[in-house]
């Protein structure tokens, strides 16, 4: 009897740092299994053999800024049975969306000596906002055990099971002190979705925020947090216009800020 | 006169998205173009209006591949011009972070990216099929590099530890003891992984490069030193502007880095090896005399050799310093809390060559003025130098083993797009 076929897995990249893509290779100790388990069917950062689609999964890092991905991105999900976006490019515009709150022909101007070879749309936006999105992992980078969790469930057609809930409460398993109670520091643990551990406070730092906004944040209250704890308005604008600057929550917190301070 | 068009529109196994084109007149190579589409993110334009206390973690995310370089050229520069001191022991946790980079990123390039193209296959997991023992080599090594990156730095990308004057924790002697033996098994791995490089297959070309790199009266650099070059060169790393520029070339839309009144040169570890090969400890110079290396390496595809090399020194300088490490009385230096406007830039040698930095701050901390400059934007005329090479003495080879052959000269130098983006542009001029 002839195996049955595997699925057939895609990476595709769209404006992006390549971290969360190279995640697929950190998993040292699980690639050649996950090899087994589905044909890479398309991953130009690791490989040169390419076949051509339909895919049975996606995973597409990176956000759209250009006309030409604006199209490309429609290809992919058409090739595509699930589409899965990987980071905060991917999910919620990235650090490059900081473009969204300026003038996009100032920016050309200071960074190319040339700025009418650059084309680029004046945004950057998540994948969302174009096409159909099966499923949304979250993360600046992506953390390697979500992503092997989404896709085992992609694999087993069930949905992931990667919470959203907050940082603290990732915080407070993991036994850490919390840094705002023992030290003061301002930390978005709380209006945080969960999945890198709780990394920042182990290290005796506040969160910054990379994994986006969590399933219910309280902005008011967040917003309150880090004023009392000494935090101007434009630096808690900053903070929350940062990786995650287009995640709505996040998003009227970093709009908040700034109207308050005018 | 016939006229041949060789063109890649989408190079595979380097990290970010580039094109490749070849125009061939006749017997004459007509024009070369490494291209670059991968749309640019404008960090030196959005870095402009923010607190120098958040530029290493932004500039991380210029490169998921090389995230502690960018913070490590940050803080340097941003140190640089704090006028902070910076030294002790987070000087050397610092160069311990970095070594878990080049382990991860070398490990990453040598049996993922580059040792398929000498056996002859797609990619690691074809390899795996029938060298399964070296493709596990190859991933547990870059483990080991991911794992002193997690525990120094607190990920492996994008680190969260690193910060303008030290550390939010430095690690204890006992999290740092406890990462000995798997980096002794590194050392070895890598020892290993130098007699593999070796016993490949290399066509026989050498290139008659100018050689760039930091080089330091102490030791392999990392973080400080001069900018040196093997044609002479030495000037302290913060003039760097002057005597580096990019510039527009007339074929292309790109700007090409390029020495003033010279031309192009390659950094990254060919450069590295060749300018400081006497610096390295016994482990990895005995293993690069053992390949048979030399003191200069100008053959672009032994490159992977030299890699390997390098990945023996970042395991051994790594034991070296877990040896050697008493934590700090205070995990950063402070920065201090009033200056006037102030500048100031650093060179570290990211795992593809020098990085350079330049920061202006005004008196209130925000950044007024951003300049980066990669090592693949400097590497790009000489790569495509290389291509021009490759392809005039290749004219009798049909397309398809030609394109191969171009693909596999840029992959020689480990390219990483996805960092050049800031300057290079996307709208390319046809004939």
């Amino acid at each position: 009897m002839p195996a049955p076929r595997r699925p057939r897995l895609a990476v595709w990249k769209f404006a992006s740092c390549d971290g969360c893509q190279l995640s697929v290779l950190d998993c040292e100790d699980e690639l050649l299994a996950l090899a087994d388990r589905v044909e890479i069917a398309n991953f130009r950062e690791a490989s040169s053999a390419v076949l051509d689609g339909p895919y049975d999964l996606s995973l597409v890092e990176g956000s759209i800024t250009t006309a030409e991905d604006a199209r490309r991105i429609k290809e992919v999900r058409a090739e595509s049975r699930v589409l899965v976006t990987i980071g905060a490019c991917a999910t919620a515009g990235g650090i490059q969306s900081l473009r969204n709150f300026a003038n996009v022909d100032e920016f050309r101007r200071i960074v190319y000596a040339r700025p009418e070879y650059i084309e680029i749309l004046a945004t950057s936006t998540p994948i969302a906002d174009h096409v159909p999105v099966d499923f949304e992992l979250r993360g600046c980078p992506i953390s390697k055990a979500q992503l092997l969790e989404v896709i085992a469930a992609f694999l087993q057609d069930r949905t992931p099971n990667t919470p959203n809930e907050s940082v603290c409460i990732e915080c407070k398993r993991r036994g850490n002190v919390c840094v705002v109670v023992a030290k003061g520091t301002p930390c978005l643990g709380p209006v945080t979705q969960a999945g890198c551990g709780a990394i920042c406070p182990a290290f005796h730092r506040g969160c910054y925020g990379c994994f986006g906004p969590q399933g219910s944040p309280n902005i008011p209250s967040i917003l309150e947090h880090l004023a009392a704890r000494g935090m101007s308005g434009p630096e808690v604008r900053r903070v929350f216009r940062t990786f995650n600057s287009l995640a709505p929550a996040f998003r009227t917190a970093g709009d908040r800020a700034g109207a308050e301070e005018r | 006169m016939t006229e041949r068009t060789i063109s890649v529109d989408y190079l595979a196994r380097v990290e970010g998205e580039g094109a490749l084109t070849v125009r061939i007149r006749g017997q004459e190579v007509d024009d070369v173009q490494l291209r670059i589409f991968e749309p640019p993110r404008f960090f030196e334009a959005f870095l402009r209006g923010r607190s120098y206390l958040e530029a290493p973690d932004i500039t991380a995310r210029i490169c998921g591949i090389c995230p502690v370089a960018y913070q490590m050229s940050s803080c340097h520069a941003l140190e640089r011009a704090l006028g902070m001191e910076v030294g002790g022991p987070i000087r050397e946790l610092r160069r311990l972070l970095y070594c878990g980079e080049w382990i991860e990123s070398h490990a990453l390039h040598i049996y993922l990216l580059h040792a398929p193209d000498f056996l002859g296959y797609p990619d690691a997991v074809h390899l795996a099929k029938d060298h399964p023992e070296a493709v596990r080599h190859g991933l547990e090594l870059k483990k080991a590099g991911n794992h002193l990156m997690q525990v120094v730095g607190g990920r492996e990308i994008h680190p969260v530890n690193v910060r303008i004057g030290g550390f939010y924790r430095c690690p204890t002697v006992d999290e740092l003891g406890a990462l000995r033996p798997e980096l002794e098994r590194a050392l070895a791995l890598a020892e290993e992984t130098v007699r593999f490089a070796a016993a490949l297959d290399f066509p026989d070309i050498e290139e008659d490069y100018e050689f760039v790199a930091l080089r330091n009266e102490r030791e392999y650099p990392m973080n400080e030193g001069e900018v040196a070059s093997n044609r002479g060169l030495r000037v302290p790393m913060h003039q760097f502007e002057d005597v580096f520029e990019e510039v527009h070339v007339a074929h292309s839309t790109a700007l090409h880095s390029v020495r003033r009144g010279a031309g192009s040169y390659l950094v990254g570890p060919l450069a590295r090896y060749a300018l400081n090969h006497d610096r390295l400890p016994p482990r990895a110079r005995s293993a690069a005399n053992e390949a048979g290396l030399g003191g200069t390496v100008r053959n672009p595809y032994r490159s992977i050799v030299v890699r390997a090399v390098e990945v023996v020194f970042a395991c051994e300088e790594a034991l070296r310093l877990l040896d050697h490490y008493r934590p700090p009385a205070a995990p950063f230096v402070e920065p201090p809390p009033t200056f006037r406007a102030t500048e100031g830039s650093a060179i570290t040698e990211a795992p593809r060559g020098m990085l350079y930095h330049r920061y202006r701050l005004n008196d209130g901390g925000l950044i007024e003025a951003a300049k980066i400059v990669a090592p693949t934007s400097q590497n790009q005329k000489r790569i495509e130098d290389d291509l021009r090479h490759l392809v005039e003495r290749s004219l009798a080879l049909d397309d398809a083993s030609l394109t191969d052959a171009c693909e596999r000269a840029i992959r020689n130098h480990d390219p990483c797009i996805s960092c050049s983006t800031h300057f290079l542009s996307l709208d390319i001029t046809r004939s």
